[in-house]
């Protein structure tokens, strides 16, 4: 169970300066969220973390007041976040240097605004988007423009990028992530804590098991539940099966980028038999069904030793094609130097996960603030590296791949030596307030705010690290050729879903 | 050791499917079916779900479970396979292991189903044919996002893994919608994919055929209602195959192609 927040009670007048302070004071900016009241007010909330906790301060604006001074001129990273807000309330954050669409681009005259929160039904709205092509905006002589996207070539998540670039100078990179919008907090709204898990590992279906653990820890958070030990053993091997998946998936990508045709069917090859394991183990090759509000459904469907036969077979394969990886110049020679995130910019934007670990960032939810089983398991946090390419991002993949096996090991066997019989869930009351849960997912630091009202929902805010991280993408862009796009991309992991929301 | 023997070391790992049946394939929990009445023991306590009133109506959170004086009628379309119904009313929900699930009419994804009479059947699947036949040697497929949550395309980038190969079997993927035969939607239809997915379908040459590749983008599954999503991508463009799945499995698609372009063995076709 993790720790109730500490909220810090702000004016709109103050939130920016708070906020700011609080970040040079070294706490990481780590989100900001609203949420529409039913009395027309609209409360905004920060969340700064530093070691072992996650903090809230939290801000009111009055029914009918839609502006408050932006946060973003004091502290940059806040630029998408305050966005969202425009977008989906309809505030304005006074000052904000750039409130282009983010999520709904709609025309001006649709004044309707979805405004997660209140309890009223939606009204029967169907936004219609003003989905024309993206006008360049640096003009002048000798422009190339090179749009992607939507539609990409490729089996592709929907997005659009847009390369904007002079020659030979730095190329500048925006990105429309609007397509995929599915007013995902908002059907949050109308359903019970039950469904709500099944909506969660729909929010992001690739780190499906990360947001059903986010989403059920701030429940649990709420209705002061410590799951039982067993069932927090479980969690671990789904969570951690789901990231050895996912950082071959993005592994997988690179080798294909380089051509490296017999390394990308090798390492797809174990991402197949990944999902088959899992699968194995919960009937489902995502591990969709494994996470339940107080605990998980069930045992492993498949016993410890033949599950723990299978797992060493993987990791023998995958440390030897790493291996083999590793030392191919070839391939290594496209990673090297490519898609550079300084330190000093992971370091200011707060990058998470994977991205923030390849560019000197140490931070790891997992030991930072340790939640479930992860306490009774000997977790360690990758060695980070200061070169911040894709090389490095591919090398701290690698290592988590080794970590992740450990981790299933050590938790099947703990889960060897449990009793037969004990509950694999607690019944959960219905619960009141707000309750956050953290996770680190496999592309970094997970943030679920839920806020309970008469055992329903009435706000579920996820943030996932690829929202976070996305705003980070153009700065990766520094001065590399537009041919390196595909290796930034795939070292950056990003799951376009659980940004679009 | 060189990459080219690495390559070699396990062996054929591809899948016999659709030739032979396939062990893992064939034990996937793909689906639900319901049994007939009479057989339910008393039902379990119920979830705190959204659902109002009780029986298995108010259990399914996409609502794909109907129930009319005791018979019950289950839609594939709309089931997300959460195991709710299965779970707590264990005499009259059973997972189905198969994954041959594709249809090529909406309806039949409705169990237990109408009885239809084969000509209605016949008849349909010519019709499908004939739109196809010129795809009979191979198939190019144009994937398109339309609002999923990722996972569909995990599933269907498996495709190309070595243990599904598909290009063994005369499909391949392809970037341009002037050279696709085969467009696999996937997701539930949001605002921003509208048009591009219309804009994608023209452009390709007759005769096209549209698979939509999971619940999300049959019914829009637990992701709609919203205000920016439609009930599947059907009201945008027309859909010839219908893949149920949250997401579909790669055998699960694999059949969906399969059938789409009248490729499958008699014994795989419902
Ligand atoms: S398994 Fe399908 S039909 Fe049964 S309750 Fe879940 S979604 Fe509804």
């Amino acid at each position: 169970m993790t720790p109730p927040p500490t909220t810090a009670l702000v004016t709109p007048e103050e939130l920016a300066g708070v906020v700011a302070g609080r970040v040079a004071g070294g706490e990481r900016f780590a989100g900001l969220f609203a949420t529409a009241q039913d009395d027309g007010s609209t409360v905004i909330r920060a969340l700064l973390a530093r070691h072992g906790s996650l903090d809230i301060v939290q801000a009111a604006l009055m029914p009918g007041r839609d502006r408050y001074p932006a946060i973003t001129p004091l502290v940059p990273p806040a630029a998408w976040y305050e966005r969202e807000i425009h977008d989906l309330f309809g505030i304005e954050p006074v000052g904000h240097p750039s409130l282009d669409p983010l999520l709904v681009p709609v025309h001006p005259t649709q004044h309707w605004r979805p405004r997660p929160g209140t309890s009223r039904p939606g009204e029967a709205v169907r936004l219609d988007f003003d989905t024309s092509p993206l006008s360049s905006r640096v003009a002048g002589q000798g422009l190339f423009t090179i749009p992607y996207g939507p539609v990409r070539s490729g089996v592709f998540e929907s997005v659009e990028y847009l390369v904007e670039t002079f020659g030979e100078d730095i190329p500048y990179l925006r990105s429309r992530v609007h397509y995929k919008h599915r007013g995902i907090e908002r059907r949050f709204g109308e359903l019970g804590v039950d469904d709500g898990v099944l909506l969660a590992e729909r929010v992001e279906g690739t780190a499906a098991v990360a947001h059903a653990l986010a989403y059920c820890q701030a429940l649990e958070a709420l209705g002061a539940i410590h799951v039982p030990r067993r069932a927090g053993l479980v969690r671990v091997v789904h969570a951690e099966l789901e990231r050895v998946a996912s950082h071959l998936d993005s592994v997988a990508r690179q080798t294909e980028g380089a051509g490296q045709a017999v390394a990308y069917a090798r390492i797809t090859l174990h991402k197949e038999r990944v999902q088959r394991l899992r699968s194995q183990l919960c009937g489902h090759r995502f591990g969709r069904g494994v996470v339940v509000p107080g605990g998980v459904a069930g045992p492993l469907s498949a016993a410890s030793d033949e599950a723990l036969r299978t797992l060493r077979a993987l990791e023998r394969g995958i440390t030897d094609d790493a291996r083999a990886l590793m030392d191919t110049p070839s391939f290594l020679d496209r990673l090297r130097h490519t898609g550079v995130v300084s330190p000093a910019a992971a370091a200011s934007h707060g990058a998470l996960g994977p991205v923030g670990r390849g560019s000197g960032l140490g931070e790891d939810v997992r030991s930072d603030r340790p939640y479930g089983a992860y306490s009774l398991l000997g977790f360690q946090p990758a060695e980070t590296s200061e070169d911040g390419d894709a090389l490095a991002r591919q090398q701290i993949r690698l290592d988590e791949i080794t970590t992740s096996f450990h981790l299933i090991r050590e938790a099947l066997d703990e889960l060897g030596e449990e009793d037969a019989d004990g509950p694999w869930r607690l019944p959960m009351q219905p619960v009141e307030g707000i309750g956050l849960g953290w996770v680190e997912a496999p592309q970094g630091e997970l943030v679920y705010l839920v806020e309970a009202e008469a055992g329903r929902l009435k706000r579920v805010k996820q943030r996932s690290a690829s929202f976070h991280n996305l705003a980070l993408f153009p700065q990766a862009f520094g001065g590399d050729i537009l041919t390196d796009f595909v290796f930034i991309e795939a070292s950056f992991g990003l799951s376009i879903s659980g940004v679009a929301g | 050791m060189a990459w080219a023997l690495r390559g070699l070391r396990e062996g054929i790992v591809t899948t016999g499917y659709p030739k032979k049946a396939d062990g893992y394939g064939a034990k996937f929990k793909s689906s639900v079916s319901v049994l007939g009445a009479g057989t339910d023991p008393s039902p379990r306590e119920q979830p705190m779900s959204g659902g109002r009133g009780s029986g298995p109506s108010s259990l399914c959170p996409t609502g794909a479970i109907e129930e009319n004086r005791g018979e019950v009628a289950l839609d594939r379309g709309r089931c997300i396979l959460c195991g709710r119904c299965v779970e707590t009313r264990p005499g009259r929900f059973v997972f189905e292991s198969s994954p041959e699930i594709a249809v090529v009419d909406r309806e039949h994804l409705v169990v237990p189903g109408r009885v239809e009479s084969d000509e209605e059947v016949t008849r349909v699947r010519a019709e499908l044919r004939s739109r196809v036949r010129a795809l009979r040697r191979s198939v190019h497929v144009r994937h398109l996002d339309a609002g999923s949550d990722g996972s569909e395309e995990w599933e269907v980038a498996a495709l190309l893994n070595p243990v599904y190969d598909v290009q063994r079997l005369g499909i391949f993927f392809t970037a341009s919608p002037r050279h696709a035969d085969l467009l696999l939607v996937t997701g539930t239809g949001t605002s921003g994919m509208e048009g591009p997915l219309r804009t994608t379908y023209e452009a390709m040459p007759g005769p096209k055929v549209v698979l939509a590749a999971g619940t999300d983008a049959i019914s829009g599954g637990l992701i709609h209602p919203s205000y920016v999503t439609r009930a599947g991508i059907s009201s945008i463009v027309p859909v010839d195959v219908f893949v149920p799945g949250s997401p579909p499995s790669p055998f699960s698609l694999l059949h969906g192609i399969l059938l789409a372009i009248g490729l499958l063995p008699a014994s795989a076709v419902r």
